[in-house]
């Protein structure tokens, strides 16, 4: 048994590493509320021992409208990810169609695909048809990063149903689409959130699609928002930082909330329990 | 974003398959053929969204793309849809291009660099988290954070902490007597930088599966291997890094398919500039399609493709190695 002292060692030396990984996140927040004249002072202030809110304030004036697009994309890519990856997921897991394998293998190498092709070909598509620099446009791009990810995670949760609760609604005389709605998604819950989470996460995140299919709508994302104060005004780096710090808020409520949905769904796949 | 699979590939049971062989035909095996005929339907409609959605939103861009790298596109030609078909010119073209070389040099070393450091760390770290010490499982979660921020958030914080005149590190090097390096400006530097942000963000999907792979190594060996009288180092040379092998070998794989997509950061933070200097052919293609004022489609879409291939055989390589170790 190692001794009491031992471990407080570890402790002292986990807490020094993660300070350490952590800076860049902390020197994101000393920057947002470091004032414009010292921000190029030598040395750097380390502390914000003079914060300024003058950074919140632009991120007030200028990146509202950004933040509720971001919202908006986020929710509705949640929306069409669940509604597509839930009953497909069930089918894989529990209903056994036709090419069910085939589909599987097409899901994991959809993944592989760099998200640069999907937007130089999704690019195209909305050329063709007008629907460059629409919202919902960017919804259905953005869900395919998800959907994929989505179905495999749904068919892995759901092929641990037991069958006798599947049969047992049968047996009381529930079609297959009631037994899906009121027995399988009920239970499902723990998968329902891991994927609602990552396909909101992802979708908040994205930079690609945005900048290649909404670049000039009149509803543009957060991450451009970001994109567009670095091109303008890059000395205002409170400014820019404040915004990254905001952009960062649901990862944080995310962490916070729902850290072992986070937890599985990195490890999705990649390692058997 | 990680990649998830189908834990069970569904497979008909034996018993299922030996119901249709012939013999006598009662009611009850037409009854039951026709249930199952029903019930594959059922499987039909609840799996039919998911393969229009595939067919019109995954399978309809990838040909896009391949169309585009094999038409010649013009400005005007790309809106108006009449672009003559060109065969192989752009992809002759592509690799005819000076910038071919240095671009495909930078994703080599930007993939490997990244994954090499990226690994050891989350190794290493997986390994120290392994003790169980107080606040153990609170710290490794907030080793999450780096992964789970938006891209342009890391690239954006970056890029200031690189600032050649005011950024941290440059301080931080003159602290202990270097002299200042113009890391994002300078050919020299430019891929250098954008490598250590990417090892910053890969590190925390290394450490949770390798952290979750080190569960499943029985402690009872550690517990043998210690009254035998071996120490720490010997019992990971000897334990912990072979039984983790299958971990690692997935964790590589997915890594490499991973970061050879890398394109937010590199954009954000460079550019792939300057010059060629931090090109990888996810930027360059980029660049090639949209960074100009005349785009070049085809030959964008040439290198787009050039990617996806590259990242086929190491996915693939991936499932084998993992339906290997599942067998």
């Amino acid at each position: 048994m190692k001794s009491r002292t031992g471990k407080r060692r570890y402790t002292v030396i986990g807490v020094l590493l993660t300070a350490v990984m952590l800076f860049p996140v902390y020197w994101m927040l000393n920057v947002s509320l470091t004032p414009q004249q010292d921000m190029r002072k030598s040395p750097p202030d380390l502390l914000p021992l003079h914060p300024t809110f003058e950074g919140y304030r632009a991120v007030l004036n200028d990146q509202l409208p950004y933040l509720g697009t971001s919202l908006l994309i986020g929710l509705g890519t949640v929306a069409l990810t669940l509604v597509l990856a839930a009953p497909a997921g069930f089918a894989l897991a529990k209903l056994r169609p036709l090419g069910g394998g085939t589909l599987g293998l097409a899901l994991l190498v959809a993944q592989m695909i760099p998200g640069i092709v999907m937007a130089m070909g999704f690019y195209g598509i909305f050329l063709d048809y007008g629907l460059l620099n629409s919202w919902w446009g960017l919804i259905v791009a953005d869900s395919t990063i998800a959907v994929p990810f989505g179905v495999m995670i749904f068919t892995a949760f759901m092929s641990g149903i037991p069958g006798e609760l599947i049969s047992a609604a049968r047996i009381d005389g529930a079609g297959t689409w009631r037994t899906f709605v009121s027995v399988v998604l009920p239970v499902s819950r723990n998968a329902i959130v891991t994927v609602s989470l990552f396909s909101f996460l992802w979708a908040w995140s994205d930079f690609v699609f945005a900048n290649t299919l909404d670049g000039g709508g009149d509803l543009r994302p957060i991450t451009l928002g970001i994109y567009k104060y670095i091109g303008n005004n890059n000395q205002e780096w409170n400014a820019i930082m404040a915004t990254a710090v905001v952009a960062s808020i649901p990862a944080a409520v995310l962490l916070v909330l729902a850290q072992r949905y986070v937890a599985a769904g990195v490890t999705a796949g990649a390692v058997k329990d | 974003m990680t990649i998830a699979r189908v834990d069970r590939r569904s497979q008909r049971s034996p018993a299922r398959s030996g119901a249709t062989g012939t013999g006598h035909r009662t009611s009850a095996s037409d009854l039951r053929r026709r249930q199952r005929r029903r019930s594959r339907l059922t499987a039909l409609a609840f799996i039919a969204p998911l393969i229009v959605y595939l067919a019109a939103f995954y399978l309809y861009p990838l040909y896009r793309n391949l169309d585009l790298s094999l038409r010649d596109y013009t400005v005007r030609s790309f809106v108006q849809g009449n672009a003559p078909f060109s065969g192989l010119d752009n992809f002759r073209t592509v690799l005819d291009d000076p910038t071919f070389g240095p671009a495909m040099r930078h994703t080599v070393i930007f993939t490997f660099a990244s994954i090499a450091f990226q690994y050891a760390a989350g190794l290493a770290l997986a390994v120290f988290f392994n003790r169980r010490f107080r606040l153990a499982g609170t710290l490794r979660a907030l080793f999450l954070i780096p992964w789970l921020l938006p891209l342009i958030v890391s690239a954006s914080t970056w890029s200031w902490m690189f600032n050649s005149e005011s950024g941290v590190i440059n301080y931080a090097l003159h602290l202990v007597g270097v002299s200042p390096v113009d890391w994002l400006n300078s050919p020299d530097w430019a891929l250098t930088s954008v490598v250590i942000a990417n090892i910053w963000i890969g590190i925390p999907f290394n450490l949770v599966i390798l952290y979750s792979g080190l569960q499943n190594i029985p402690a009872e060996l550690y517990e043998a291997a210690s009254l035998d009288g071996a120490g720490a180092w010997q019992q990971f040379r000897r334990i912990t890094f072979p039984l983790l092998r299958p971990v690692s070998a997935i964790t590589l794989l997915l890594g490499l398919v991973y970061t050879l997509k890398v394109f937010d950061l590199i954009w954000i933070m460079t550019k792939g500039g300057p010059g060629d200097a931090s090109s990888t052919l996810a930027t360059w293609s980029y660049q090639l399609g949209f960074g100009t004022l005349l785009p070049k489609f085809g030959p964008g879409a040439a290198v787009g493709n050039i990617l996806i291939l590259i990242a086929l055989v190491f996915g693939l390589l991936y499932i084998r190695v993992q339906r290997r170790q599942e067998a």
